[in-house]
Order: C-alpha cells, then structure tokens, then sequence
C-alpha cells in the first residue's frame, strides 16, 4: 500500500517486536538442563516448548526425573539453613534479582510471549514489571523481618508449582515471598510455558543467589506431583481446582504447609450509575487480558436491568474494535490461547452451550480464540457456573443491589470480583458482600506486590502478596507440640443421684442427638459422672444449619462481640467453683487454674474482637487498596482432651471474636465440662446458632465435618488430620490441625486461622 | 478503499435534554487508565506511520493567538499551512498537494489570512466571544462573531462561560451556546470548554452534552491558555459524549484537542484513541483538528526521518 493509499484508510498495519535476541539467546543455550544446586544439569529426556502463535518449536527442556527431584530438594535442604541466617543478605539478593529483572525487562518479555502467546504489550507492560516490583517489594519484607516478625521463622524447603498463564510473574510470586522468608524453593514451571524460568534460573547466578536456594526443574505434570511427593515443608499451587484437590489429598496429613490458588468465575457488576463506557472498557481488561486465560477473570458480567441494552451494544462495539493476532505485534489486544489443548478446551465448552444469545468477533486462523460475549444467561446456564478459561464473557441481568450480591455469590468459586457505581454509598456497601477475596471497585485485574492476593471457596486459600502473603512462607518460631489425645475413662461405678445424661447444644437450644445413643462418661477412679450423647452426623448437620440461621453474626460489631465474650468470661468466673470441681471429677486433678485460664482466653479473645484490625495498603494507584479481615464463616471444632475447658475456649473464643459461628465437638474423654458450658452460653446472650456443642466419637464426626459442603472451616485437634485433610479436599475448605497446645496463649495467631483477608481496592478521583 | 469525506449534515441541536445531562458520569480513575494504557497498546510504524503523520497534518488548525501577531506574522503563517512540508519530501511520499486543516488567528487577522489562503481551500477559523476568558459584555461576544463572519472566518471557535457550567446552570450555557451558533451563520462553530477550568471530568462530560445540544459543530477542549489543556482523559471523556450524541441522534459532532500537543508521537495516540473510541470517519478534518502551533514542526522532522532514515533538524524544515 502506498503512503497515499493509508492515509486514506488509516489502517494500523504491522508493528512487530523483534525476536531475534531472545532466538539468539534459546539458539545459543541449547537444550535446557535443570537448574539445582546453582548448576545446570546435563539435559535429560526432552521436551519441545512451542510458540502457539506459529506452532514453531522454540526450545527443548528436560522432563525431570524423580532423582533430580530428589537432588533439587537436596540441594534447597542443605542451603536452608545458611539462607535463613542473614536477613540482609536475602534483602540485597532479592534487590540484585528485581534490578536484573530490569536490566533483561524486553528479553523476559519477548520471551514470555513468545512462549505463551500473550500480545507484548501485557508481557512488556504488566507481566514483566509486577514481576520486578514483587523482588523489589519483598527484598523489603527480608530486610525488616528480625524486627517485624520476631516471632515468625521460616517453614524451610518448599516446593513450587505454577501455571502456564503468568509463568514468569507467578514465579515472582512464589520465590520472592519465600525466599524473603528464608526459605529456598524447588519450583516446576508449566510444562507449556518453561522458558522464562529458564532464564530467570540463569540471572539467579548473577544476583548472587547461593547455590541451591533456587532450584528449578521442568517437566509435566508427574513432576509436580513428584514435588508434591516429597520431603519439603510446604507445597504451594497456582492452577487448576482439579489439581489443587488431588495435591491436597496427596499432602493430606503429612504436616506440609499448602497454599493454592485455583480457579474463578469472577463476577463483574454494572450497576446503573456507573460509567458505562468505563465499565464497557474495564471488560476489556477484565476478561479479554491475557485471552481471558486468567483465574481472577472478570469472566461473569451482572448487569443491572434498566441500562443493560445500551451496555451489551456498547460491549459489542467494542469488542469490534479489539484487534487479535501475532502476539509480538504492539497493536495487539488479544494473542494466542496458550495452547492447542486449550484451544480445543475453550471450544468445546461454547459448542456445548445451547442457551443464550452469543456474539463473537473474528481471529485468525490457527491457536486463537475470538473474543466471545454470551448473553442472556440464566445463574443456572452451566456456563455461568463453570470456568471457561478463555475470551469468553457470559452476562445476565438483575434488578437490585441485593440480587447482584446473591447472583454473585451464587459460585462454588470466590476468587476476584469487580463492582462499577459511581455511588460511594452502594459500591462500599456491595464489596464486602461479595464472596471473594480480591474486590475492584470501579476497576479490574489490579495486582500489587502489596496488596494480597488469594481467593475462597474453590479457589483455594492462603494469599499472595503483601504482609499478610508472608505468613505463608513462616510459621511460629516457638514450636507447640499438641498433647496427645486422652482415651476415655472406662468404668463400671454407678451414679448416686438422679440420672443426668447431657444433650447437644445445637441453635442455642439442648437437643436430643438424632441417633438416640449415649455413652457413659466415667471419673478416673471408675466412678459414673453421668453420660454424654453420641452425635451423629445429623446432628452434625443441624449445628449446621443453625450456624445458617446465625448468620447475622459475621455483620455484628467487633464491640458487641467483645461484650459478649466478657459477658461468658464473668459467668464462668461466677461458676468458676463448680467448673473446678467437675474438671476435677472428670480428670482427677484440681480444675481451679484450668477455669481461670479459660476466663482469661475469653479476656484476650474480647480484647482482641474489636481490634484486629486490617490495613490500608500501599499500592502504586490513586486510591487505597484496603485488606480487610473476614470472618472465615463457619467453622468446625474438633477440641482437644488436654485441658477440656481451656482448650474449648481457647478456640471457640477467637473464633467467634472474629464474626465465625462455630460447632465445637467436645472433649471425647471429657465431654461433662463442655456440655455444663451450654448454660454458660445460655446466660450470656450467646445468640443462638453462633456457638453449638456437639459430644461424641472424634474419628466419627471428623470425615462428615470435613466433608460438608457447607463448612468452611475445620480445626481438627484432637488428631485425625490425615482424615480431615484428605477429606476437604471436595470443597477445598480451610483445614488446620494444630499444632496447638491449650496451655499456651496463642490467641493471636488464632486470630489468623479465624479471618479471611478480603483485598478490596478503592481507586478514586474526582 | 478510500473513505471521501461526504458532506455531513450539520448539528442542529435538539431540545435542552436535561435528564440526559444527569445521568453524564465519568470515572477518573478508570478514564486515565484507558488514557495511559492507550500508547502502550497501539502502534503504528514505518509506513503507516509516515501515512498517520500526514493525516495529522491535514487535520491541524495551525494557530497563532499571540498579542504581537502581526500581518507578517500570520501571512508567514498560512504559507506554512498551504506548504506544511517541503516539497521534496512531500513528493518523496506521495503527498503533493498536503495542506493543514486549517488556520486559526484572533479576529482582527481574518482578513490577512483570508486573503493569504485566498484559491487554497483551506478555511480560516477566528477564536472568538472574548477569547480567551469569554468575559465580555454579551452583545459584544455575539457581534463579534458577526464580525468575524463577515471578515471571511469560516470557522468560529467561541468560548464558553466557565461559571455556567461550575455553576450547574446548564440552561444558562445552553442558552449562550445556541445563540452563538446562530449568529454563526454558515460559519461552523467550535465550543472551547475550557476543560483545565471545569474542576471535573465529569463536568466536562456534561457541557459536552450540552454544548452538542445547543448546535455546536465541533467541541474543543481548550483555548490554550488555561494551566492545564488538552489532555487524554479529557479527549476520551468528550469523544464518549460524542460518541452518545451520535448514537442517540446519528448527527456527527467533531473534536478538536487544542493545546500542549507538540510531539508526533502524541499526535498518533489522539488519532489511535479517536480511531477507535469514535471509528475511523472522525479522522477526516471535517470532524478532527488539532489546534496546535509547534506539532507541525516535529512531524516535519519525523517524516524527514522516514525519508532519510536519518534523524533531522529543526532548522532544515521551513518555519511558520
């Protein structure tokens, strides 16, 4: 075309970014070995890495062997603890590997879209410098660690898992966090996306990373599931749900320390003040980044009825203006879905979509996916539920902020989710309603090294980023052991008074257990202290329900729950006496301590419940990103038999301090104490539902707890953690099973297995 | 293809539609997201480039507003609108014949320009109504147009009453707007919101809509004297009006940045974000202008770049 003939048309035409020093630097590696021990290993069996835009092969990486698996944790093991010991040398590694980042920025760009066909421009312009800005925030967290964190050590050897849709930033994520903590990390990036990890091994050696801290190993998925398998301290996961569940039944009771990041189904709501054309163009960013290959997707648009046939023709305009193509172009919105299996992925789930209306616009022949809006669906449309993965936008419409919030919510998934209203009050009010973890409002895919970053329900637990990421990568410098469980008393005395046998205590009301059994409960002499029903896994379910109808609980104030806790502690110092005596029937030594520790706990828990406050972070918009601290919800407790009473309190306290309902499964040697703490409960204007009482077998109710669906948490301290954890790993529930020891304050560190960090972000301008 | 420019309708107007202005928002936040994440996402390199450089040029109001233009000064001026870029080079790309969109000078150097441009098509606009402060008496703003008018401008840029719109009073500014398209006459009519002045965006959003309401032909966002002129956020924040207008009415309502846009470079962002915010109609001087001074002249050097392949000098290309 001549000059004259464009500027007549005024088409865009080509922009490419060279590839030929990133070509130069593959050619010039060669076949790539694994990175462990600070060397490259001689490459093993091979792989081809491809560039799913031209379907070239760019390289051939190693497919670990479960040796090399066993070397790298080697290495990471016996450079630990030499890591660990200087703060401020991990502080000047960790600088020296964000400003290496720097100086390679546009290799590691062009390297990572040619590798996972993201256009440049996000490589280039997000990818690569939140990359950079996670090293540079987190050489901060190093430096100030002895005096921040006292009381935190690091966890040791982890290993690390990540997906092929940020390759390189998601390592960020991992490495710097535990590096900053003293760990070292043996990390596996996706089989489909290698590369930038390869060159991220080679600046380690440069940044003056000690051998062994950072070991890198590629292969498939029998690699990681090699990792998993192995001796570390902690596993931590970014992918699919899928897989999230089967390495949490795989690390089931083994003690490692398991983060995952799943999926999402994130919801987008346009209410009918917002700015429409912004909230039009937010989409962009929210589903068509990255081909919508991204967990936190704004996947879900909920538009509010009355604006939401000019929003979808405005949408649809837009999307007619997204260009999609040669992710090396600079004018490029949308580049190549990862890979053909993702592609085919994609496809399949809209060809089986029968309901709707859909729009799509054009791509290109080859591994590319055009940008996809269906509308018209229906909360029940699968498609609204399940997550594609790809440029596909599903909507529906509703009709007040209330609806917005229940369609929203209606997800097995609770990731991200964005909020466009130019009202301060309805947009405030919507964001904390939203189950997720991460909230936008008036905006989308914001990411920060500051701001935390995780996700609930099936999307996994443990956050990324910010202080609240660290307690990830550290655990209690003192360690607790849990006392063992007690087996209970067996006896043959019989009782002298009149027959007391305990109910449940279940929705603020004693109840029957729905089995109708019961087992005696004998003193340690033999004698009959009366009998304790057996609950059932019915029984199991009504606590849960009656959590349900107490839902009001999470939305009261941090001060009318401190006056209740105080209200319990007065009216168990009040029967602090009786409480001594029974404890001192039950286990044979004096109760007196034990009760005034308990009303202590309830002391610390209140003093707690309106002062665990969150924080305002420091991200590079204007406006604040606020991490709030979330009740978790509804938690199960299996309590420990050491210390029957103290250890009760001591975990419903804080929990219910935070806004948790919880379900306490007593003492199983020592139930009496716990089913004589109902009249407690019952005069101190406990409502009914936030706090619940069950007694029975441990090993019975443990696997119905930790498989309800409608259980959020469980705390299982009276053992069975094998149990529990592999059993959560159906609805991915929170599961923490000590160590805890009652006889401990560790109230605070309570706090964090009792709240959610719910990220909110606030960009503001008049 | 070749997109010729028909001969739009003119804007009428419609009836002062005041829930409509209501319901105007405009997100800052989000507005200069799209405004700073714009470059990053649109290129356009060697030919196209040289090409977009061009449309550029066809599309500039070369403006001088200063209190020492004289005669000399503006016929010195509308040489350079008639002969932007020199004619070898023009050659070189296929361009003969390139001119600016047009030029823009103070009412008492209409009849210079006029006569300068005189057999060149290119139309001379006269900043207008009390230019800049738009502060004077009311009849004299309204005659001046008039007087303009007569001495050959055949474009008016008026300036709107800042307070009218600080003030919410949108009648008010739908009122002075509408009579200063009628005393336009023929004469086309751009409305200088003065945005820099407007505290908002969302003002701004809203004295768009009422200014397009009223008639105007073009809105603009400044007069170049204001502390802050053209901006991104403000172009996106307007052309979306337009873009309403359009939407709701089918009547096309043009755009002209105006101040602080000197670098080719910028010059490409404005036409990316108009492409494809408003579509590639709105790239024809008949609905775009930049109203700019020293852009010409780092075109010029950019285009010789292209040429040579070597980077130029200001002072190889011919001043204005």
């Amino acid at each position: 075309m001549t000059i004259k003939e464009i500027f007549e048309t005024m088409d865009y035409g080509p922009a490419p970014e060279s590839d030929k020093e990133a070509m130069a630097w593959l050619a010039d590696r060669g076949d790539f070995g694994l990175f462990i021990g600070g060397n490259w290993t001689e490459p093993g069996t091979l792989f081809d890495t491809v560039n799913p835009a031209t379907g070239d092969t760019l390289a051939r990486v190693t497919q670990a062997t479960s040796d090399d698996i066993a070397a790298a944790v080697k290495a990471a093991r016996d450079a630990q603890p030499g890591w660990a010991r200087d703060h401020g040398r991990r502080a000047r590694v960790l600088y020296a590997l964000a400003r290496l980042l720097q100086k390679h920025a546009r290799m590691f760009a062009v390297l990572e879209s040619l590798d996972s066909g993201k256009p440049i421009r996000e490589s280039r312009d997000i990818d690569v410098p939140l990359a950079q800005r996670h090293f540079y925030h987190h050489a901060g967290y190093a430096q100030l660690m002895p005096t921040e964190m006292p009381d935190r050590a690091p966890l040791g050897v982890c290993g690390q898992v990540i997906p092929w849709n940020f390759p390189l930033l998601m390592l960020a994520w991992k490495i710097a966090p535990a590096l900053a903590m003293g760990n070292t990390v043996v990390l596996k990036p996706a089989e489909w996306t290698p590369l930038t990890a390869m060159l991220f091994a080679q600046i380690c050696g440069e940044a003056g990373v000690p051998p062994g801290v950072v070991n890198i190993v590629t292969g498939d998925g029998e690699v990681g599931e090699m990792i998993v398998g192995a001796k570390v301290d902690k596993i931590a996961f970014t992918g699919s749900t899928a897989v999230g569940r089967r390495i949490r039944e795989a690390t089931a009771g083994t003690g490692k320390a398991l983060s995952l990041e799943l999926g999402g189904k994130g919801p987008y709501i346009v209410f009918e003040d917002a700015d429409i054309d912004s909230a039009v163009e937010g989409l962009v960013d929210a589903i068509w980044f990255n081909g919508g290959q991204v967990c936190c997707a704004g996947s879900r648009l909920l538009v509010q009825d009355g604006i939401a046939e000019v929003f979808h023709a405005k949408l649809r305009a837009r999307m007619a203006q997204l260009r999609i193509g040669d992710p090396l172009d600079k004018c490029i919105d949308v580049g190549a879905i990862v890979h053909p299996e993702q592609l085919a992925h994609v496809r399949a789930l809209v060809e089986a979509n029968t309901d709707g209306t859909i729009f799509q616009t054009e791509a290109p022949e080859g591994c590319y996916y055009p940008p996809t809006l269906i509308s018209d669906l229906d909360p029940a449309s699968p498609l609204m539920q399940q997550e594609i993965f790809g440029p596909v936008l599903v909507s529906t419409t509703f009709r007040t902020p209330e609806e917005a919030v229940e369609i929203a919510n209606n997800s097995r998934y609770g990731l991200a989710a964005s909020v466009w209203s130019e009202d301060v009050n309805l947009a405030l009010d919507v964001a904390p309603k939203l189950e997720a973890g991460i909230v936008w409002v008036n905006g989308t895919n914001m990411m920060d090294a500051a701001a935390p970053f995780g996700g609930i329900r099936e999307s996994g637990f443990g956050r990324e980023g910010g202080w609240e990421g660290l307690g990830g990568y550290t655990r209690a410098a003192t360690r607790h052991s849990s006392p063992a469980a007690i087996t209970p008393q067996e006896g043959t005395g019989t009782g002298d008074g009149i027959d007391r046998t305990s109910k449940l205590y279940i929705g603020g009301k004693q109840a029957r257990p729905d089995g109708g059994y019961s087992r005696a409960v004998h003193g340690p002499e033999g004698a009959l202290l009366g009998h304790a029903s057996l609950a059932n896994r019915k029984d199991l379910r009504n606590a849960v329900e009656a959590m349900n109808a107490a839902r009001g609980w999470g939305g009261s104030s941090g001060h009318l729950r401190a006056q209740i806790l105080y209200f319990i502690a007065e009216n168990l110092s009040a029967r602090a006496h009786e409480f001594a005596s029974r404890l001192k029937d039950l286990t044979g030594k004096d109760g007196t301590e034990e009760v005034a520790a308990a009303v202590d706990r309830l002391f610390s828990a209140a003093a707690w419940a309106d002062k665990y406050d969150g924080q305002v972070k420091g991200v590079p918009v204007r406006g604040v990103a606020l991490a709030m601290k979330a009740p978790v919800g509804k938690i199960g407790i299996l309590c420990p038999d050491a210390a029957p009473l103290l250890g009760l309190v001591s975990l419903m306290a804080p929990a219910i301090a935070m806004g948790n309902r919880v379900t306490l499964v007593a003492s199983e040697a020592y139930p009496l104490v716990a089913t004589d703490f109902f009249q407690v409960l019952d005069t101190s204007d406990v409502p009914g539902g936030v706090v619940n009482i069950l007694t029975g077998a441990h090993a019975d109710l443990a696997e119905p707890m930790a498989r309800h669906l409608d259980l959020d948490a469980v705390w299982g301290l009276s053992g069975h953690a094998q149990l529990i954890e592999a059993a959560s790993a159906q609805n991915l529930k929170r599961t923490w099973v000590g160590p805890f020891d009652p006889q401990v304050d560790t109230t605070k560190d309570l706090l964090a297995h009792a709240t959610e960090v719910k990220t909110i972000w606030v960009p503001y301008g008049a | 293809m070749t997109i010729s420019p028909t001969a739009l309708p003119r804007n009428p107007g419609l009836p002062l539609d005041l829930d409509w202005v209501a319901r105007a928002q405009a997100n800052r936040s989000a507005i200069e997201r799209r405004a700073t994440t714009l470059p990053g996402r649109r290129s356009v390199k060697k030919d196209h480039q040289a090409a977009w450089l061009c449309k550029a040029i066809s599309l500039i109001d070369l403006t001088t507003l200063a209190g020492d233009d004289t005669p000399a000064r503006v016929r010195r001026l509308c040489a350079k609108a008639r002969q932007p870029v020199s004619p070898d080079l023009l050659e070189t790309l296929g361009m003969q014949g390139l001119t600016t969109g047009a030029v823009c000078v103070y009412h008492d150097m209409v009849p210079t320009a006029v006569e300068a441009l005189k057999g060149t098509g290119i139309p001379v606009a006269a900043v207008s109504t009390g230019f800049p402060a738009g502060l004077s008496p009311f009849h004299l703003r309204i005659a001046e147009i008039g007087e303009s008018v007569a001495a050959g401008a055949e474009e008016i840029d008026i300036v709107i009453s800042r307070r009218h719109v600080l003030t919410g009073n949108w009648q008010a500014l739908y009122d002075e707007m509408r009579e200063m398209r009628a005393a336009c006459g023929e004469a086309h009519v751009k409305a200088i919101l003065a945005t820099g002045e407007l505290g908002t965006l969302r003002n701004v959003a809203k004295a768009s809509l009422v200014c397009m309401m009223a008639g105007a032909d073009f809105i603009k966002t400044s007069t170049g004297k204001e502390s802050v002129n053209a901006t991104l956020p403000v172009t996106l924040t307007m052309i979306r009006a337009i873009r309403d207008y359009h939407a709701a009415t089918g009547l096309y309502v043009g755009y002209k940045p105006a101040g602080g846009i000197s670098k080719a470079k910028d010059a490409l962002v404005y036409l990316s974000m108009i492409k494809d915010e408003l579509g590639d109609r709105w790239l024809q001087p008949d609905l775009f202008r930049f109203g700019a001074s020293s852009l010409l002249g780092d075109i010029e050097r950019q285009l010789e770049h292209h040429v040579t392949g070597s980077y130029s000098a200001s002072w190889r290309h011919a001043m204005s």
